[in-house]
Parts: C-alpha cells; sequence; structure tokens
C-alpha cells in the first residue's frame, strides 16, 4: 500500500525529512541524579535540577555521552571533539527552566548516512544523516484529568534525547518506513535505546513537500507530529503528499504549518500554534562548558560497537548458507541474532539452526512463550535437541515434542527423551515384537509379504511404526523385515 | 537599530512580561538610551575565528547512578498549586474539554 | 564566669575577628551560643537608630539557637567540649539570593516571597559543616540587578557610615551588616561588581575570587557566566578564611573549577619584596575625583614603602566593559529568569488562561529593573540581533580577558585600582539607569575575565570610606589577599580615617 506514489502523482515529486527523537537507556537523567524509570507516581523523580528551582545546576551524565556517541558512530557520523551546549528558550509549562538544553551551531555529530531499499531492488539509495545532537526531554502535560486545569508531571523532564536529523533524500513513504525501521534497528543493536514508539522512546517528526520532477528547489513545507507509528508515518505521508499536490493543481500555495497526524481517523489536521511567536534565542549555555571527547575515547567507541544489522546479515548468508530471507528474520533483533549465532555453536548445524529458530522456535514466541529479546527455551537446550535429531536419537517428531516439554521444564534433554520415551527403539527384542504383533492382526499382508510381494514392505513399515507411537528406528526395522524375506 | 513600541510589544510577549502601553515611551526610551551606549562596540574588528565565549575549559561528566540532590520540603510546600502529585496549571487555551493529545507550541524537544 | 560576663566577652569577640571567635569557641563551646547571641542582638541594635539599617531580612532565632544548642551537645558528646571546625561558633549572614535551609531565599523579589528553598547551597553546607552559624538573610537588590540595594522588595538599606546614603549594593544588606559589626563575615555575590563595590561603600573588605573557585550551586542564577559568591569580612583575613572554607570543586556546579585550594590567610611580614604591582592607566582617567586618585596614590606608595614595584600597565579594551557587561548579563538573565513563571514554586497571580497566569506572576512579580533587563536581554539575543550585539560582546569580552593575560604574562603580579569611580551616594540620587551602571565601571571587568579581585579600605573621604582594588591572575588569590593583608596592616588605622 506504500508502493509507487512517485508514479500515482506522475509530475510532482515528493520531499522528505525525518526527525527522530530518541530516548537514551539511561539509569539516571541528563542533568541530574534522578531516575529516568517510567511508570511511578507523578513528580517523584524530580529534584532541584530536573524541577528547575532557583540556584540549581546541570552536571552531565557520562553514560547519555557514550550512548550518544555510540549511536552516532553506528549511524556512519563524524563524532566532534567539540560539541557546545546551548540554551532553546520558550515558555510552556512541562519545560520547567523556561529553556530546553540542546545542541544547536556545534552538534555532537554530524553527515551519516542510512541506505534504504523497501522493495529490494539490490540498489539501495543513501538517506543522508544532517547530525545527531544531544538535548533533554521535556515533562508532560495531561489536559483531560482535570477540568479547567492542564497537570504537569516532571519525571520525564531531564530524560536524555538524541535527535537525529536527516537531509530531504526521502522520496517515497516506503523509503521513510525504511528508513525509520534500520534506524530503530541501529538504537537496538548498539543498546543505546529501547526504541519503542509505543512507549515514547522513539519520536518522529516529518518534515515534507512537493516540487514538480526534475526541479532542484524545495517546495514549501509542513511538518507532521503526533505519529505513534511506523506504519503512521507512511500513511500521514502519502496522505499530506496527496494533499499538498491537490492544493498546487488547484493553484493553491502550501502554507508553512505544523500538522498533527490523526490515526484514528487516517488524517491529519493543522495545529492550533502561535504563528511568528517562534524566536528561541539561543546561546551558549553558560552553565556548561564545551563537550570535549579525545579522539582515542571516540577510536574506543567505534571498536566496541556490535556488528551492524545489515553487515551480520550478509555474513549469515555467506558463512552459514542460509536463505537471505531467513537471515533478514534472525538479524531483526540483536538479541535473536546472538540466540541463532549461540544455537549454530551449541548444535553444530547452521541450517538445522536457522530451520528450528525461524520455525519452531518464532512459532513458540508467537503463541505467547518468551519473547525475542528472552527467547523460552535456552539456546544450549535447542542445541542439543537438534544434535540429537541430527545423530537420529530422536525422531524429527519426536524432537517437536521434546521442545514442547521444554517450553513446561528446564531439563537436558536426553534425559528428558528418555524419561518421555521419545528415544527412537533400535533394539531387535522390542522391534520384533511389533513385527509379530501386526503380522498377526493383519495375516494376509503378511503372507504376501513373505511370499515376495516386497512393495508391501513400505506398508507393514507405517504400521509398525504406528504400533511404537514413531519410536520404532525405520532403518533397524526395515532390515529386520528384509531378513525375514529369507 | 532604535527599539520601537511594537519592539517592546514582542519582547514582553516573547518573555511573558504584560506591559501596559502607558509603560511603553518610558521603556523605550530607556532602552534605546541604554543600547546608544552599546554601538561602541561595532567598532571593534572582529577576528575571523573569533571565540563564542571565554575558555571554560571541558565539560566534567558524572557517574550514571542515582545521585538527586533530596528536597528537604515537599513539593506542595512550595508549589503554587498541586493536587494528586501533579502541577497544576490553567488549561492551556487550545485544549477543550476532550483533552487532545498535542500542545498548542511546537514542542516535542 | 557569669552570664553576664560571657555575654559581655562575647559581644566584645564580635568586633575581634573570626580568629578570636574560634579560639573562645574552642576552649569552651558555651561561648559559641553566647556569641551568636551577641550578634542576634545586634541586629535590633542597628535597626534601632531611626532610620533603621534594614540589613537583615530574615532570620529565625529559636531554629538558629536550637541548631547551635543542638551543635553544642553534640560536640560534648564526642569529646572535650570544644567546637571543631574553622568557623565554630561564628556567626554569618547570606545574601537573599543563596539558597538555606530553614530561612527564606526570595532575592529580595515580590515573585519568591515567603519562599524556603527545598536544598541549600554547596557554599553554605560548608559553612555550617565548618561550624558556621547561619544567623539570617541580608538585603539586596532584586536579583542581584543593581549597584544600591535600593531596589529590593523589603524597602532600601542604608549605608552604616551615612544613613541617608547607599550601602551600594547588589549585596548592600551583607555589607552594611558587616560595617555596622553585626557579624565579622558574611557571603555576597557579584556578577559586576556587587561585592567589592558595597565593601568599598561601607569600609569592609570584600572579596571576589576567580570564577569556579567557588560553587554556584545554590546561588540563584543572575547571569551564570558572570555569577560569583564572594565575601565580606571585618578584615582581610577574616574573609581568607571564610573563602578557604568555601572554595572548591563540586560535583553538582559543572563550571567550579578542580584546582587546589591553597592557604589563603596570611601571617603579616611587613614586606612585598619582589612584588610587582600594575597600575593600569584606564582606570585613573583625567576626571577621577581627586580625593579618590588621593587616596590610591597614598595607598600605592605604602606598597611601594613594602618594597613592591609599582608599574604602570595599560588595559586598552576597559571602556568597553560596561557596554559588554549590559549585553552578556541581561542576556543571560532573560533566560535564567525564565524559570520564575508560578508553575512549580513562588508567587503565582490568577489568570483567565495560562499564558495570561505567566504575564500576571511576572509583571506584578519582577520589579522594574529587573523587567527592564529581561527585555533588553531578550533583545540583544533575538533574531536578527544576536550577531550585532550578544556574538559582538563575546568577542569584545574575550578582548578584555587577554588585555589582563598579557598584563599578568609580562611579569606583573596584581594591579591595583579605585573600586568605585565615587563613593557612597544619597538614597535616591542616580535614577538614569546607564549612570547607574556606571558604578560598576571599575569592577565588571574581574567579572568578565573570569579573574579574582577584592576592595579593601583604604581611607576616607569626607567621612565616608574609599576602596582600593586589588585585581590577580586566574586562581592567584593567595597572592591577592598576601598584598591585602600587608597593606591593610601597613595602612592601620590610616585606612578608616
Ligand atoms: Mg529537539
Ligand atoms: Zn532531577
Amino acid at each position: 500500500m506504500t508502493t509507487g506514489i512517485v508514479a500515482h502523482a506522475g509530475d510532482m515529486e515528493l520531499v522528505v525529512g525525518l526527525e527522530v527523537h530518541c530516548q537514551l537507556a539511561t539509569t539516571t537523567k541528563i542533568f541530574c541524579g534522578c531516575s529516568t524509570s517510567f511508570g511511578d507516581a507523578p513528580n517523584v523523580n524530580t529534584c532541584p535540577v530536573c524541577l528547575g528551582l532557583p540556584g540549581a545546576l546541570p552536571v552531565m551524565n557520562a553514560q547519555a555521552v557514550a550512548l550518544a556517541t555510540r549511536a552516532s558512530l553506528a549511524l556512519g557520523c563524524t563524532v566532534h571533539t567539540t560539541s557546545i551546549f546551548a540554551r532553546k528558550n520558550y515558555f510552556y509549562p512541562d519545560l520547567p527552566k523556561g529553556y530546553q538544553i540542546s545542541q544547536f551551531d556545534r552538534p555532537l555529530a554530524t553527515a551519516g548516512v542510512i541506505e534504504v531499499d523497501p522493495h529490494a531492488t539490490g540498489t539501495p539509495r543513501p538517506i543522508r544523516i544532517t547530525r545527531v545532537h544531544m538535548e533533554e526531554d521535556a515533562g508532560k502535560s495531561i489536559h483531560d484529568r482535570f477540568a479547567g486545569w492542564t497537570a504537569i508531571d516532571l519525571n520525564r523532564t531531564g530524560t536524555p534525547l538524541i535527535e537525529i536529523v536527516s537531509e530531504p533524500d526521502i522520496r517515497t513513504a516506503a523509503e521513510a518506513g525504511s528508513y525509520l525501521r534500520q534506524l530503530k534497528q541501529i538504537l537496538e543493536y548498539t543498546e543505546v535505546s529501547d526504541a519503542n514508539m509505543e512507549e515514547g522512546s522513539l519520536r518522529v517528526d516529518v518534515n515534507i513537500s512537493v516540487r514538480p520532477v526534475g526541479s532542484s528547489t524545495l517546495g514549501t513545507k509542513t511538518e507532521i507530529k503526533n505519529l505513534n507509528t511506523f506504519s503512521g508515518v507512511e500513511r500521514a505521508i502519502e496522505v499530506e503528499y496527496e494533499r499538498q499536490c491537490a492544493r498546487l493543481r488547484a493553484g493553491d500555495a502550501i502554507q508553512q504549518q505544523t500538522l498533527l497526524w490523526d490515526s484514528a481517523r487516517n488524517s491529519i489536521r493543522p495545529a492550533r500554534s502561535k504563528e511568528g511567536s517562534h524566536d528561541y534565542r539561543y546561546f551558549p549555555d553558560p552553565d556548561l562548558p564545551p563537550l570535549v571527547l579525545d579522539a582515542t575515547t571516540i577510536e574506543a567507541q567505534r571498536q566496541s560497537l556490535p556488528e551492524a544489522p545489515g553487515e551480520r546479515r550478509s555474513r549469515f548468508v555467506t558463512s552459514f548458507a542460509i536463505t537471505p530471507t531467513d537471515a533478514e528474520q534472525l538479524t531483526a533483533s540483536r538479541r535473536l541474532a546472538d540466540y541463532f549465532e549461540a544455537v549454530v555453536t551449541a548444535s553444530g548445524d547452521a541450517r538445522r539452526a536457522a530451520n528450528w529458530v525461524c520455525g519452531t522456535v518464532l512459532a513458540a514466541i508467537n503463541a505467547g512463550h518468551g519473547t525475542v529479546d528472552a527467547p523460552p527455551v535456552s539456546a544450549e537446550r535447542v542445541g542439543a535437541v537438534i544434535r540429537l535429531e541430527a545423530e537420529g536419537v530422536v525422531s524429527n517428531t519426536a524432537a517437536r515434542q521434546l521442545f514442547a516439554l521444554l517450553l513446561q521444564e528446564d531439563a537436558d534433554p536426553k534425559t528428558l527423551a528418555e524419561r518421555e520415551g521419545l528415544l527412537k527403539v533400535s533394539d531387535d527384542a522390542a522391534l520384533v515384537a511389533w513385527i509379530d504383533a501386526v503380522f498377526a492382526e493383519r495375516p494376509a499382508e503378511a503372507q504376501r509379504f513373505l511370499a515376495g510381494e516386497t512393495k508391501l514392505q513400505g506398508v507393514l513399515v507405517g504400521l509398525v511404526m504406528k504400533k511404537s507411537q514413531g519410536a520404532a528406528d525405520p532403518r533397524r526395522l526395515n532390515q529386520l523385515l528384509a531378513a525375514r524375506l529369507g | 537599530m532604535a527599539i520601537a513600541p511594537e519592539d517592546i510589544r514582542h519582547l514582553a510577549a516573547l518573555a511573558r512580561l504584560g506591559v501596559d502601553d502607558a509603560q511603553l515611551p518610558a521603556l523605550v526610551a530607556e532602552l534605546n538610551g541604554i543600547l546608544g551606549h552599546m554601538d561602541v562596540l561595532a567598532q571593534v574588528p572582529l577576528r575571523d575565528e573569533e571565540s563564542m565565549a571565554p575558555d571554560r575549559g571541558a565539560m566534567p561528566l558524572r557517574d550514571d547512578r542515582p545521585s538527586a540532590d533530596p528536597l528537604h520540603r515537599e513539593r506542595d510546600a512550595f508549589a503554587p498549586a498541586m493536587r494528586d502529585g501533579f502541577f497544576l496549571v490553567p488549561r492551556l487555551a487550545t485544549h477543550g474539554a476532550a483533552g487532545a493529545t498535542a500542545d498548542d507550541e511546537e514542542h516535542s524537544a | 564566669m557569669s552570664a553576664t560576663t560571657q555575654a559581655g566577652l562575647a559581644d566584645a569577640l564580635l568586633d575581634e575577628g573570626v580568629a578570636r571567635i574560634v579560639e573562645a569557641v574552642q576552649r569552651d563551646a558555651t561561648m559559641a551560643m553566647a556569641v551568636v547571641s551577641a550578634a542576634h542582638a545586634r541586629i535590633a541594635t542597628r535597626e534601632a537608630d531611626a532610620p533603621g539599617l534594614n540589613a537583615v531580612v530574615a532570620t529565625d532565632w529559636p531554629h538558629t539557637q536550637r541548631a547551635t544548642t543542638d551543635r553544642i551537645a553534640e560536640q560534648q558528646h564526642h569529646g572535650t567540649g570544644a567546637l571543631d571546625g574553622a568557623l565554630a561558633g561564628v556567626p554569618v549572614l547570606i545574601k537573599d539570593n543563596i539558597a538555606t535551609l530553614g530561612l527564606p531565599t526570595t532575592c529580595a523579589s515580590r515573585i519568591l516571597s515567603g519562599y524556603v528553598s527545598p536544598f541549600e547551597a554547596t557554599a553554605v553546607r560548608r559553612l555550617v559543616e565548618a561550624g558556621a552559624v547561619v544567623l539570617g538573610k541580608t538585603n539586596m537588590d532584586e536579583f542581584a540587578m543593581g549597584s544600591s540595594t535600593e531596589h529590593s522588595a523589603f524597602g532600601p538599606t542604608r549605608n552604616p557610615h551615612d544613613r541617608s546614603r547607599v550601602p551600594g549594593g547588589s549585596s548592600g544588606g551583607s555589607a552594611a551588616a558587616v560595617a555596622a559589626g553585626v557579624t565579622p563575615v558574611a557571603l555576597g555575590s557579584e556578577t559586576g561588581g556587587s561585592v567589592r563595590q558595597p565593601a568599598a561603600f561601607c569600609g569592609v573588605v570584600g572579596v571576589k575570587p576567580t570564577y569556579g573557585r567557588v560553587s554556584r550551586y545554590g546561588l540563584v542564577a543572575y547571569a551564570s557566566s558572570l555569577d560569583h559568591i564572594g565575601v565580606f569580612g571585618r578584615s582581610v583575613n577574616d574573609a581568607a578564611r571564610v573563602l578557604e572554607v568555601i572554595a572548591g570543586a563540586d560535583s553538582r556546579d559543572a563550571t567550579a573549577a578542580a584546582q587546589p585550594v591553597p592557604a589563603f590567610q596570611h601571617a603579616v611580614t611587613g614586606s612585598l619584596a619582589g612584588v610587582v604591582i600594575g597600575k593600569p592607566v584606564e582606570y585613573f582617567p583625567d576626571n577621577l575625583d581627586p580625593q579618590i586618585r588621593a587616596r590610591c596614590e597614598a595607598a600605592l606608595s605604602q606598597l611601594a614603602a613594602l618594597g613592591a614595584e609599582i608599574r604602570e600597565v595599560s588595559l586598552p579594551h576597559t571602556a568597553l566593559a560596561i557596554p559588554v557587561y549590559y549585553i552578556v548579563a541581561p542576556a543571560e538573565a532573560s533566560s535564567n529568569l525564565a524559570r520564575f513563571d508560578g508553575v512549580r514554586f513562588g508567587q503565582r497571580q490568577p489568570g483567565a488562561g495560562l499564558r495570561e497566569m505567566y504575564e500576571a506572576t511576572r509583571s506584578t512579580g519582577f520589579g522594574a529593573e529587573v523587567q527592564r533587563r529581561i527585555l533588553l536581554g531578550t533583545y540583544v539575543l533575538s533574531a536578527g540581533y544576536y550577531d550585532a550585539y550578544y556574538r559582538r560582546a563575546q568577542a569584545v569580552r574575550q578582548r578584555i580577558t587577554e588585555d589582563f593575560a598579557t598584563v599578568f604574562a609580562s611579569g606583573v603580579h596584581l594591579l591595583f585600582t579605585p573600586t568605585t569611580p565615587t563613593t557612597a551616594f544619597p538614597i535616591g540620587a542616580v535614577t538614569d539607569p546607564y549612570e547607574m551602571y556606571l558604578s560598576d565601571i571599575f569592577t565588571v571587568t574581574a567579572n568578565l575575565a573570569g579573574i579574582p579581585a577584592m576592595s579593601l579600605p583604604i581611607g576616607r573621604v569626607d567621612g565616608l570610606p574609599v576602596g582600593g582594588q586589588l585585581l590577580a591572575a586566574h586562581f592567584d588569590e593567595a597572592t591577592m589577599l598576601r598584598v591585602a593583608a600587608e597593606l591593610e596592616a601597613a595602612l592601620g588605622a590610616e585606612a578608616h580615617q
């Protein structure tokens, strides 16, 4: 549904840039030692600093700097050895100091890139990242709790954020979706953030304009806020693209304005902002000397970065000989990819490991057992089950049954298989007893087989397997039946 | 660059200061008087790479450990209006009873 | 000793200075309560003469008594009955813009009327940990914006030397209280000279350390890059002792310096051999008041007599300091004072909507000078004017800093200048804002450059005190305080004549 809107509109090109705010996964706030935990009683996680009390001063959290640096490097940015914090001045009741501490003309990092290829054409397009800067989050204003009042909760105030600003390089809604999904994946991989849009740890604003195809000047842009899902971003871009095209076709100009996405109605509406009143009066925050990072520290951060999702994907395909589809699925989350690699090590069989993780394990997760980040059965146990299966100790079916049992109890798979009678039976006495029982039940078939009608061997194997409830080792069974032919 | 009465109104709006029209002439005269003394700065030739602020060394960093300065008084002992742990302000003009989700001014941090 | 004897002794100790009080209290812990009581009694006696001094704006005597009793009891429980600490039993007053627990912190503004901070300034905590007793809060120009302590929600403070005159400002309450002998020492703050100028007007010692030497945590910000906590004392060593206590790195202030704190108190030797003292020509203009010039020349002669070499030097960008200051300080103030919005603390005026509430709160809560500076600061930071004003002012500020660096790199250890161009002026005499700003003309440069500076009494003109200013290189308070202590001893009684 997000495909081909350029072709659809024909003469007008879509131009989109994205601004993404991402909460950094620190224990404490950016400028004070208050907890960043979520869901506590209002205003309990506040102190003189994040309440903006007279006389309080900010002191930077080292971990916030480290995470922002990691994210910047993972996005291919240049991290600057000196960056400056500035004050963005405006009044809002959940902005305690009357200014937000942010970075303005000297951001932490610049010039990164994310490559997008939403339709798997094999020729990805680079979307340039203009800058990554650090800033503090505001609090929450709740308008519907008390009649006539807005209620202010400042627990979120001072949560460390990075703002990731792209160039207006995005040309389709699908590219925007692809950019965001990859960005989220990178932020998760580097363990910089939970990057959860529903919980607000990832927030997206869209800058959008249109222009005649072939034009190199930018049209008047609008900004869309209040986006809660990636698919919402894609839908909002399509709706706003159609709106702008329709206006231009009708000879109307585009007004520069802020729009709000209404996901329930699939529509946009203007934000009622006071136009012309924005003059943020940025200036360097005199409470914070420049942030200085030495090149060695930046390089050490770069060395400690995990393998990027894209690189890992290709490595899985080439060194494990698994399908690109499986590799894509297995690298969707860093934890799942780590899990898969652990299953490969434990089982010694990459292709079986891929089948197991993409099939049985993900099916169990989808059915509500564990999560992608914490699968329900350990990689060691799944690896052991795969070995039992590969070595013929248990049948295919028995291996699946064994996994189901491991969901209920954590035990050594071999022991469990013995206890539950899931091992293949290759003991001649037991097999002969089953054969004799089948021959007794089906004398006609037995007679014809013994008389040389060898094509009946398969039928008899099936009957014995059924009698043994799948436990009989089919290889030995075939040998014993053949022997009866003399 | 003389300040006019409408400039004062704009500045007062930005600074959330309610300025009466009656105060405007005096404020215009005072601010222009003060700014007149600042023009001398324009005569100082600036260097190519003029630094923005005094050299203040590098920012110290603190460990990511809980270390908030405890409050010695309850929040409602110094807050003008509180209910159920929330600070209260008059409801934003653009928010009706339905409780919209977005703010009246651009504000997403 | 009898209670009467002890009270008399304690009252006398207030005039003998910090070292004698600490000595007495370390011998006999109960002396602490006697000294603090004597200081408390002096607040009232200094108000008794009409018109009152109006220097101390808040006390909580029952709380102070209890805190002092508890401390004595605690110490007696631990040991010999002697109070420990470099400031044991020393009563101190704190400017009303420095956060204290238990006493209001209002910055002499209606917008903070009755506000009691839920946390304490680092400097105050260090004083209390060193045994000092916080006796009360002192008057000031609202939010430290002023040079006369006339612009206060508590009304003007009067100069103890002539009650028709201002004590200077903005730390006029602390200066007047120390000059009137209420306490031997007090904390003030300065952004453009608000400790040194009132020290000069009131005839006491006022020290502004290097920017970053004393934590600003708990100092209500006016202009963060210029704000300093400073110390008033009746003698150089009293001020030096307090500075030793409050100085040093602080994990709650990113601009507090990590530099080690050396000893600042100095035992007088009678020699300044080898010390080079610069006399900047820009601070001795042709139109300088001849009587103030004469006092300065006399002090320079004393310094020379002690063996110091006096050298004429030039700080060519000095004349630009006031314009730079009145761009940078209001710009930062316009941002720092945005938090006074009636949402989380302080006074709120009701309004129909949020904007109306903001505007009613701020326009009735702030006085005229504060509003003027907020408007000016908003203007110089606003779109289209930032480069012409703020950016340029910061660039020129850099030149002023370089002027000092050049002089100190040339072998000059210290500079000597008048602290102020005039002595204390009559209350109500200065009405033009810019004329008022000019009373900081010799002091703002040290705030712009962040170098340590101080004022000490060097004599009187027509019965009014004159201050001499010493300025030193960054973090060289020790040399500054040593030379000040030597000059103070050499001048002796002449400093107050
Ligand atoms: Mg932002
Ligand atoms: Zn906090």
